[in-house]
Order: structure tokens, then sequence, then C-alpha cells
């Protein structure tokens, strides 16, 4: 090769790369930090609270959350619900559009919800829709005819849902944004690509003027979506950021407005930030807690797993390790659920610990084998196994060894059983008992803790079954009191809190509620282009 | 031009090499693509999502086919990015990645080559001692250190200078410095070595003797030669800068594909993977011939050879 020849070679190169490099992009009202890049913003796909918060700004549902996190008229304008609370139809807006100008349907939704049934969409949150009639059987591929699925599309403006029993938090259900309304004729056309598609057609509030894949999502307010007045910023971008250095030197230096993923607030910084006006903790729907493996000895005897229970000083872990207000555990279920109280669960008492090991036929735990403590890289883990570690040698006298997997290879050892005890949490999907409960289902291939309680399972479908809502949240009551009290094949140790970083008296919009649901349509700066 | 050719055409059974391991080797971790907290509630959909992606043949028939995919221009869809295929993802954050690690390669090159030159060549004993503690302690200190300290030096304190992101050349500026610090002093260290030997042979002695100045003796005899270990070192040092750095990027938040890399192994993300590998190492091939072309052209020795 010549040197001429080398020479252009290069020029071509360098031109190439030139025209790729970096291009200033007109600055955006609102800047928020979401966490990991997104995996997803198809409905179907998305498997995290970080992807459904841009989701749901995209793509709206029947419902959708208020600033406080209850559903409120989304797509339909109002719903009439038969007196047994099983039959449910909504009432579209008049003058619904897609933001490329078509007109929005009834058919779009049962579109967009036979799509998550379809086992083809594999969507992990399918479930969600178990509820309607004939809908379990449809995604488990045991009947192929939709028809048979409780939806039934009445007029252009009418969508009826039938459900199985009356479902009080159903309405909440039709805002998640699993559920929200996706364009077919996109969909169809170009299969798991259409989210890249220029001008995707949207039925929210903010439309994607681009994605790209580590850097941001940005959002351009949707000009004819119906409640176009009351969206507050006009252009936001979403950063997907997974350094927590990286995330709090943007906020700190005003390139970023909010913080809201509180895996970017590490653990040490916390005591140094809450004190902050500009931190905001508050209580979350999530539960942080350990699973006990039924299939390995000795832990099939219910006072073994009572004594782990019982031995186990939470209100030391809240106040020594994690210190972000976190309220200690000792039932599933978070507290918040509107009529629900759970019960009390096992407090700690050594003495009684150490007595109910002893029963089992470890006095002093003279005979245990050392316990198998599984948990998923992270420091904070790592912390609190250590912690329990400690606590089981001093107050039972059992050795526990502990193994630290890397994310995937955890799941995998959860999900075979290979296994002690393992570090495990939960976070809920609508504000109802049932969302956390029905993990421990005998059937539930998330229960990964090989026990199966006939009784508690009966107790769970006579809840769904019950006439009233007092009578349904009693049954709940008593499942749960086997499983944390009981039965006990898991240990809660401690609620999940919030942390979100934001000047309150420069962002308006947000609401702490126990889900941090967050609309991104209600949410901006104070002083728009007033620099203080 | 015959052996660039007969370079350049065996780049491709050592690509294919490299796509073969990776695939396989990749699929000896535990845990799958599809692995998550939360299962799929019916085992069709896991059927049918296996089924989709190929997962559930045979491991020689998945190569066979990645192999079609791949003859015909296509590294097949990512698994975690499901919206998007590995070229996507490869033409989103390569050309950033380029961009980068090319800026990075010129500075540490800019910076390493003086310092190497002062320390080998400076009479002062102060100037010699001040460039090998420069260049030892570039490479002492890592990315990871260097570049929290220069975002709150000039970002987060001075705010002279953008502390993430990257919308304008500004940008630029810290996580080329970031990335280039370390190699800078590997070139410096490299740098001083070979001038030090080359200024030992006999015919700079006889250049002295012929009366020409230092100077011209450093540019035209000395650097020729004494930069030909820096040279060598570039091929591997390019081909590491061009294709990322978790760290850097991460730190920066640079969407380019070095976070991609460490991301992709996390989630068995065995397309990414593969893709990614393939890139990396057509990189290190492509540009350790370039060096070699450049050693025939710098070094007069070889080319007579």
């Amino acid at each position: 090769m010549t040197w001429r020849a080398q020479t252009l070679a290069l020029s071509a190169l360098a031109a190439v790369v030139t025209a790729c490099g970096p291009m200033s992009l007109p600055p955006a009202d609102l800047v928020i930090i979401n966490g990991k890049e997104p995996e997803s913003l198809d409905p179907v796909i998305i498997n995290g609270q970080a992807d459904g918060r841009i989701v749901s700004s995209l793509f709206e549902g029947l419902t959708r959350h208020n600033g406080a996190g209850k559903p409120e008229p989304g797509l339909a304008e109002r719903w009439r619900i038969s007196e047994d609370g099983k039959e449910y139809c909504f009432y579209l807006r008049q003058g619904l559009h897609w933001s490329d100008g078509s007109p929005l349907t009834a058919e779009d939704i049962l579109y967009s919800w036979r799509r998550v049934l379809d086992p083809a969409s594999a969507c992990e949150y399918a479930g969600i829709l178990y509820c309607v009639r004939r809908a379990k059987a449809f995604h488990r591929g045991e009947i192929a005819d939709f028809g048979e699925v409780g939806l039934r599309v009445e007029s252009p403006l009418a969508l009826v849902v039938s459900l199985n029993q009356a479902t009080p938090y159903f309405l909440d259900i039709c805002a998640f944004p699993t559920l929200a309304v996706v364009p077919q004729n996109l969909i169809e056309r170009h299969g798991d690509r259409w989210l890249l598609q220029p001008g995707v057609p949207v039925s929210g509030a903010y439309t994607l003027d681009f994605w790209r894949l580590n850097d941001r999502v940005r959002l351009a307010k949707n000009p004819v979506y119906w409640d176009r007045d009351n969206v507050v910023s006009d252009i936001v971008d979403i950063l997907p950021t997974s350094h927590p250095g990286a995330a709090l030197n943007l906020y700190e230096t005003g390139a970023a407005d909010i913080i809201w993923d509180r895996d970017l607030i590490p653990t040490e910084l916390v005591r140094l930030l809450r004190h902050r006006p500009d931190f905001h903790l508050s209580d979350f729907f999530g539960t942080y807690f350990l699973r006990i493996n039924i299939d390995q000895t000795p832990f099939q005897d219910p006072r073994v797993r009572r004594a782990l229970a019982l031995s186990i000083h939470r209100q030391r872990i809240v106040e020594k390790i994690t210190g972000a207000g976190e309220r200690i555990a000792r039932h599933l279920v978070p507290p918040g659920v509107p009529g629900y109280e759970s019960p009390d669960g096992l407090a700690y008492d050594p003495a009684a610990a150490k007595k109910l090991l002893e029963d089992a036929g470890f006095p002093d735990g003279k005979g245990f084998p050392p316990v198998d403590y599984l948990f998923n890289s992270s420091k904070l883990n790592e912390q609190i196994a250590v912690e329990i570690q400690s606590m089981w040698r001093e107050n039972l006298g059992v050795k526990t060894n502990l193994r630290q997997l890397e994310w995937k290879a955890y799941l995998q050892d959860q999900r075979e059983l290979r296994y002690g005890v393992s570090r495990s949490s939960w976070l809920g999907d609508y504000l109802d008992p049932q969302t956390f409960l029905e993990v421990f289902a005998s059937h539930n291939g998330n229960n990964r803790t090989g026990w199966k309680h006939a009784a508690y399972d009966a107790l769970l479908a006579q809840a769904n079954s019950a006439i009233t809502a007092q009578a349904r949240m009693q049954r709940f009551q008593q499942a749960e009191e086997i499983l944390v009290e009981r039965e006990v094949p898991i240990i809660p140790l401690y609620f999940y809190t919030t942390m979100e970083c934001y000047a309150s008296n420069r962002i308006i919009g947000i609401q702490s509620n126990l889900r941090a649901e967050h609309p991104i349509r209600l949410i901006g700066r104070a002083f728009s282009g007033i620099e203080e | 031009m015959n052996f660039f050719l007969r370079r350049l055409l065996g780049i491709f059974p050592l690509l294919l090499i490299v796509s073969l391991l990776a695939f396989v080797l990749v699929r000896l971790a535990p845990g799958g693509p599809f692995d998550r907290e939360r299962e799929l509630a019916s085992p069709e959909a896991e059927r049918l999502l296996r089924e989709k992606y190929l997962l559930d043949a045979p491991l020689w028939k998945q190569y066979l086919n990645y192999l079609t995919q791949l003859f015909q221009g296509d590294f097949g869809n990512s698994l975690k990015h499901r919206n998007h295929s590995v070229r996507d993802a490869i033409a989103q954050g390569l050309p950033v990645s380029l961009w980068l690690g090319g800026l990075a390669f010129v500075f540490s090159v800019c910076w390493g080559v003086p310092l190497g030159c002062l320390s080998a060549t400076a009479k002062h004993k102060g100037t010699r001692l001040f460039a090998d503690a420069a260049s030892m302690l570039a490479i002492c200190i890592p990315a990871l250190v260097v570049g929290p300290i220069l975002i709150m030096i000039f970002a987060v304190k001075l705010r002279w200078l953008p502390v993430a992101l990257l919308d304008l050349p500004a940008h630029f500026l810290l996580p080329v410095v970031t990335l280039g610090i370390y190699y800078s002093g590997h070139v410096a260290r490299l740098a001083h070595q070979g001038i030090q030997s080359t200024l030992q042979s006999e015919f700079i002695v006889a250049a002295r003797a012929k009366g020409l100045q230092e100077t011209t003796i450093l540019i035209r005899h000395v650097l020729p030669i004494g930069l030909l270990p820096v040279v060598s070192y570039s091929g591997p040092l390019l081909a590491d800068l061009l294709t990322g750095s978790f760290v850097v990027e991460n730190l920066f938040q640079i969407p380019g594909i070095g976070v991609f890399l460490i991301q992709s192994s996390l989630s068995r993300d065995y397309p990414m993977i593969v893709g990614l590998a393939m890139v990396y190492a057509f990189l290190l091939i492509f540009l350790n011939l370039l060096v070699d072309i450049s050693y025939r052209r710098i070094d007069p020795r070889i080319r007579q050879n």
C-alpha cells in the first residue's frame, strides 16, 4: 500500500469517526437519573420500576397513577363495576388519538392485553392479568382461543372485562405499565425492533424523541395527549447511570435534577446525606428477607426455622448497617396496605430460640451442620450476612458459612435450591397483600424454598373468593401468620425505604408514596429558565 | 502489498477461532440470559422464549446458525436489550469508544514520548528525577483513583469542565486524560529505555564524532530507533484504548462499548459478548498489522530483510 493510499484510508476513517462524534443537544427541561439502562421500553418486556416509569410516560393504560400513587382515569374516562365486582366496563375518552394522529380505540386495548397474555411474548408480569377469566389458561397454553378470555370489545369506546372473582385492586392493576396500550401496526411490522423506528406512535404524555443505549432516553411532550395541558416539562432526559459517583457528581453540579434510584446512593453516604433538605427518605413497598431451604436437613423442622428467626436482632441491622431509616420487618407484607394488618411475627428472643433449638435436638448448637448462607455480591448484603453469622453463633452456637455469588449464579443456585439460607427481596406490584403472599403458594415459581403448605394455599384461595373485604383481609392475615410465625420458611428482616435526591424548592410534582410512583408528566422545575 | 494482503486474509480464520471460543466459553458460566428474580408465570412462555432465540438447540447447531447470521453481517439480537440488535449496540457505542480511545492514545503518546525523552536525555539530575517520578506515578495510580480526583478538582470544585456525559467536545477532556495517563506512563518508560540504549550505540558515537548537533542526533538518529518499542506497544495499546474502558465510561457516563463488555458478561447476553469479543479481536489483529507495517517504514533493517 502506498503512502497516498494509506493517507486516504486514514482520512476516510477519521471522517467516519468525526461524523459519528458527539453533537450538542438542546437542553432538557428536566433531567432525571433513573438507575440502570432500561432493558426495554416495551411494556411486555420491562422488568423493573425504573423501566416502568419511562414506559408509563410513553404508553398509558385504562387508568394511570396520580402523584400519590393512586389509580385515576387514564385512557378510560369512567367505568361501571357490576354488583358482584366481577365485571368492569371501561368507557374510553372521546377523540383519543395516537401521537401520529390515528384514532385509539378499545380494539387497541384488547390487542395490547392479548399481547401480554400471549405466551410468545414471554411477559414477566403476565401473571398480573390472571384475575381475568380464563387468562391464566390462555397464557399457559391450555386454551388457544382468545375469545374464551374474559375480555370483550363492546363498542369502539367500550371494553368489558370479566374477572374470576371480585378483585379490589383491579383498577390499580390497570395502571400498571405492562398493561399500557401499544401500537399494533408498528409492532406487527417491525417485531422486536418496533421501538427503534422513527416516530413511534404513543398513547401517553410523552413521545420517544430518541433512545441511545447507555447515554439517555429523551422524551418530548406528546402534542395530542388528552391531558397535555397538565404535562409540566416539555423535554425530559432520563439518564441511565449505574455508577453512584457519576450520579452524585451530575446531581451536585446541577447537570441532573433528580436521583431516584436507591442503588445509586451508597450506604456509607446515607448517614451524611440524610440530614440534607434535598435528601428524601420514605417507606417503600418492599421487604428484605431470608429464604430457608426446607428440603435441606435440619431445616425441615419448623422449630429450627423459628429458632433462626428468633435469634436475629433486626434493630441492630437497620441501625448499624442499612442506616436509611428502614423499619424492622417481622412479617412479609409491608405496612400501609389499606384495611390490612399483618400478624406480629417473631420478635428477637434469644432465650426462646435456644430452647427451640434444644428441643429440636441441638443443645447449644451441638451437632448442627454449618448453615450455607447464600447471597448476591453487594457490600450491603455482605455486611448483613456477617452480622447474622455472628448473631447465630452467639445466640445459638450455630456455625454459618457465607457464600457470595454474582447475580446470575446466585439466581441459579436459589432456583435449584442449592443453599441453606438465602438472602432475598420482594417488591409489591400493587397495594394488596396478595402481591407478597402469593409468592409462597405451593405452585408459585417464585417460592424457591421447597415449602408447600395446603392450609396456606387454601387460605389464599378463600381470600380471593371472600365476599367482604374484611373477610378477605382476615384470610390473608391468617395465611401470613402461618408464613411468619408458625412455619417460617422465610425470615423477614426489614422493609425498604426509598432514597431520592431533589430540591423541593426547585422541583415540583413529586409526592412521596409507598410505591414511589412518580409520574414524570407531573414533574418539572419550579422556575423554568431562571438560574438561581 | 503482498505482505499486507496475506496478513489481512489471515484475520478471518483468527476471527473464526475467537468467535468459537467466545461462543463456547460464555456458555460455561452458571445461569442463563433469562434467569431473573421473578420467574415467568408460564412454562410455555419460557419454552417459547428459549425457542425464539434458539437456546434450546444443541450447541453446535446454535453456533452454525450464528455463523450463518454472521456471514450476512448480522451479530444477532441482544438478549438483555431485546429491542436492540448487537449491531445496533456496537454501531452506537463503537464510534464513541473510538473517539475516546483515539484521543487518549494521542494524549498518552504526546505526553509519554517527551517525558521519556526528558528522562533519558536531560543533563540536570532534578529534571530527570521529575520525569521519572511523573511516569512512575502515572503507571501506579489507576484510572479509578485519577478520575474521581480530576472530577473533584476541575468539575466539582472549580467548575471549569463538565462532570460527565458526552454532549460537547469539552466533555472529552477529563475522560481522555483519565484514560490516557496510565498508558502515557508506560509509553514514557518504553521511550526512556529505547532512547537510552540507542544513545549508547556505536553509530551515535560516530555521529557525535562527525560533529553533528545533539538535537539533530536525537531527532534524526536516536528517535527513529529508540521509539521502536513504543511503536510495537502501540498496537495492543490502541486496541485496548479503542475498545473502551469500563471504568472510565462508567465514571463519566460515556456511552461506549466498554460498559457493554462487562454488562453483557454479567447478564449472560451471549450474542453481545461474542460480538464484542470479535470486534476487540479484529481491532487487536488489525492494529498489530498496522504496527508491523509502520515498523517496516521506520526501521530500514526490517525493510531490507
